[in-house]
């Protein structure tokens, strides 16, 4: 530009507008556009099944679903095996949630709990549970013990790192002035500890909650006569995929609805973030 | 209640922080600590408000703090430090939880601190929706809750911008004018030191020795008139010229470290 004569600078009088590059990635999803988008494949779906473009044996067609599931509601099966499921899932991870967020606060605040604790989680955590399972049932009987046990032992580990996760990722500064006020331990872990690590916390819980759903469904398959997992099994033999899918139905159902009462929670007790 | 630095000396492993440095901080008086980055001015004051034990000497006390005081040493930390979780009401109160007061003792606490600070109309804020001179203010409005009888500072206006900083010096101003509270203001703004102290404690380069200690010759209400400036500006140059080459050797090694 310095270089440019007086004259040819003079010519350059036209104005444009500077173009907009853009304002940084902002992730932003539409309130509606995911129930458009599950409404489009189900119509899609449908009018596969109905046209006859898809075996309806292979994949049955969303209203042969719906059909089943009525079918179940009114012969009562599906309370039957709903109510079954959520027993277990409701015991087992409380349980587990509870044995998981004591462990997890304990490696979180005591040295010696750490070097323990994360060693023994370290060596069990990737071991699938339900390989656990016949295990169980030699301990505990063929009842709904070693279901429930299978469950909680998978929820417990997941909560036990999301808990000392969070409590590892409390800002220390907070911790400090805390001690300069001599606020005593147990305050400190009420009023700045547990707040601090509860997202993290409730983040788990939506992690532990599929993970109990997963475990649930492989255990019933391996050993219970009602529950969505023993259902899904004998739908399955049977070559009913109807039914088979209507029990993939609900327990999607049950994730998405398991998924909401956090996303409540989260509302509800993270309303500071 | 005296504040007594006794030949205090740290070390983080290899590394000399603090070599003996040592003044006493008498009840009333605000001192300042200044000095080139790194020259272990917070963790002075870490060490003089019982958040680290030093490697050799000690943070003394000496006569009793005022009846009132429920906690004599209280910080005010340069990052605030507040629970985001808790409203500015619920901020103030929480130093106040575990000592032994009524619940109306605790209240009449809650409400004078926020009265001296502004924040009366803030009560139920959440720190996120404040600006950062207003969480500043909560953070003082706790420290004051609990009627400290030294109020350790730690760089308490360095994550301000200038206009509030200014607004914000007026208040300790006002907040130290009577005298009845001490305080120790660790800063690296040479303006604050000299604004606020009664004295200053120029701290050498790492490991941080006492180079000088400056005593401001006037009344903190006589800084703030126009004819003072000139006299302020001159005891910053007088300080300026004891830190500046170290201060350039300090800031070099930071950028090489």
């Amino acid at each position: 530009m310095l270089d440019r004569a007086p004259a040819e600078i003079a010519k350059d009088t036209a104005t444009r507008r500077v173009r907009f590059r853009g304002a940084g990635f902002v992730p932003d999803s539409s309130r509606h556009g995911g129930w458009i988008a599950l409404a489009l494949v189900i119509a899609i779906w449908q009018v596969a099944g109905s046209d006859g473009l898809v075996n309806p044996l292979f994949l049955p067609p969303p209203s042969a679903i719906a059909r089943a599931i009525y079918q179940l509601a009114v012969s009562g099966a599906l309370w039957q095996h709903v109510s079954a499921s959520l027993l277990r899932i409701g015991v087992g991870w409380l349980l587990g949630t509870a044995a998981g967020v004591a462990v997890g606060f304990a490696i979180g605040l005591s040295r010696l709990a750490r070097s323990v604790g994360i060693t023994f989680i370290s060596a069990l955590f990737p071991i699938p549970k339900i390989a656990l399972l016949p295990l169980l049932i030699l301990w505990l009987g063929i009842g709904e013990e070693p279901k429930i046990a299978t469950i909680a032992l998978g929820v417990f580990f997941s909560t036990a790192i999301s808990v000392y996760s969070g409590v590892d990722a409390v800002p220390r500064n907070l911790i400090r002035m805390a001690q300069s006020f001599n606020v005593p331990f147990a305050t400190i872990v009420r009023k700045v500890i547990w707040p601090g690590a509860l997202p993290a916390i409730l983040a788990g819980f939506r992690i532990t909650a599929s993970v109990a759903l997963l475990l649930v469904v492989s255990a019933e398959m391996i050993g219970a006569q009602y529950g969505i997992g023993a259902f899904v099994l004998q739908a399955g033999n049977l070559m009913q995929t109807d039914q088979l899918l209507a029990g993939v139905v609900i327990l999607s159902v049950f994730g998405l609805a398991v998924g909401k009462v956090i996303g409540w929670l989260e509302t509800r007790l993270l309303h500071w973030r | 209640m005296d504040l007594i630095a006794n030949h205090i000396s740290h070390r983080f492993g290899d590394l000399a922080v603090l070599d003996d440095v040592s003044f006493t901080v008498s009840a009333g008086e605000v001192v300042a600590i200044v000095g080139p980055s790194g020259c272990g001015k917070s963790t002075l004051l870490s060490i003089l408000g019982g958040l680290l034990l030093p490697t050799s000497g000690a943070a003394e006390l000496r006569g009793a703090p005022p009846a009132d005081s429920l906690n004599p040493l209280t910080f005010v930390f340069q990052d605030f430090a507040l629970l985001p979780w808790a409203t500015v009401e619920e901020n103030v109160e929480f130093p106040l939880l575990h000592a032994q007061l009524g619940a109306a003792q605790r209240r009449a606490l809650v409400e004078d601190a926020l009265r001296r600070t502004g924040l009366t109309d803030f009560r139920t804020t959440y720190p996120k929706q404040l600006s950062g001179g207003m969480r500043q203010r909560v953070g003082i409005s706790r420290a004051l809750a609990v009627r400290p009888a030294i109020l350790l500072m730690d760089e308490p206006l360095s994550a301000l911008d200038s206009q509030t900083r200014e607004l914000l010096m007026e208040d300790f101003v006002r907040l130290l004018a009577d005298g009845g509270m001490g305080a120790v203001y660790v800063t690296h703004n040479l303006e604050e030191a000299a604004r606020l102290a009664d004295r200053i404690v120029v701290l050498s380069r790492r490991p941080g020795r006492i180079r000088e200690v400056v005593t401001v010759p006037m009344t903190r209400a006589a800084r703030g008139e126009i004819a003072a400036r000139e006299r302020l500006l001159a005891l910053q140059n007088q300080i300026w010229s004891l830190i500046r080459n170290e201060a350039i050797d300090a800031e070099r090694e930071v950028q090489h470290a």
